[in-house]
């Protein structure tokens, strides 16, 4: 089930490293401006659906080295694990948490527990989507 | 000037998507349908673009470009689709 055109394999290889990059920057930005974890995780997935229409759902299979159920599974983790910190704290269940890390020279590395929850639903939509298209070209 | 610019190209692209349509509702054979979907997707980011000039808002870019990368996997699905169909 793999297509030999070389238009789009010469055209997925130039795609989707853009494709990932730009998942990625959806992700991080999601937070205050549109983008988030649920529309990174759609694009990244488009990316690998590309690379499965032309290189086929084995060789996607070794590009993403961990079956696609794991992600999700790990990306539930990545959910659950977002609770703990707020949990610790003694606030409610989900609340926000913000640390400020100093970086060298000025500036700060803002973290929270948003972009860990954001990062869980990343890997939960693009193990989800992962699964249902290889699932769908295998059968 | 800029804003009839922008109302004549807001125009134009429906004239474009309502022609889309039609080739997409009549069309005799599955490849114009698929060919009317693509440019339907087409006219679309067009439209997302020029709204981004329209309200000046720069996170419309990223929806276009989301909807660029994107759409063209419809075109490919369905040239599969077809491909596999005219086999069997």
């Amino acid at each position: 089930m793999k297509s030999n055109t070389l238009i789009l394999r010469t055209a997925a290889l130039a795609i989707m490293p853009l494709q990932l990059m730009f998942s990625v920057f959806l992700l991080l930005r999601g937070h205050d401006e549109p983008g988030g974890g649920f529309i990174g995780g759609l694009v990244a997935a488009s990316a690998f659906v590309l690379y499965a229409f032309s290189f086929g759902v084995g060789s996607t299979r070794k590009l993403l080295r961990v079956s696609p159920k794991d992600l999700l599974a790990v990306g539930l983790l990545f959910g659950l694990a977002s609770t703990i910190p707020s949990l610790l704290a003694g606030e409610a269940m989900l609340t926000a948490m913000w640390w400020q890390l100093p970086l060298p020279g000025e500036g700060y590395l803002k973290l929270s527990t948003v972009l860990v929850f954001d990062i869980g639903v990343y890997l939960a939509v693009l193990g989800t989507l992962m699964t249902f298209v290889i699932g769908l070209m295998e059968s | 000037m800029l804003s009839i610019a922008i109302d004549v190209v807001y125009f134009m692209l429906s004239l474009a998507l309502l022609f889309a349509f039609i080739r997409l509702t009549r069309g005799p054979s599955l490849p114009d349908r698929v060919v009317a979907l693509e440019l339907i997707a087409s006219v679309v980011f067009g439209y997302v673009g020029v709204h981004a000039i329209d309200t000046g808002v720069s996170s419309f870019l990223d929806v276009a470009i989301v909807i660029a990368l994107t759409a063209f996997l419809a075109a490919i699905g369905f040239a599969r689709f077809v491909e596999r169909g005219a086999k069997e």
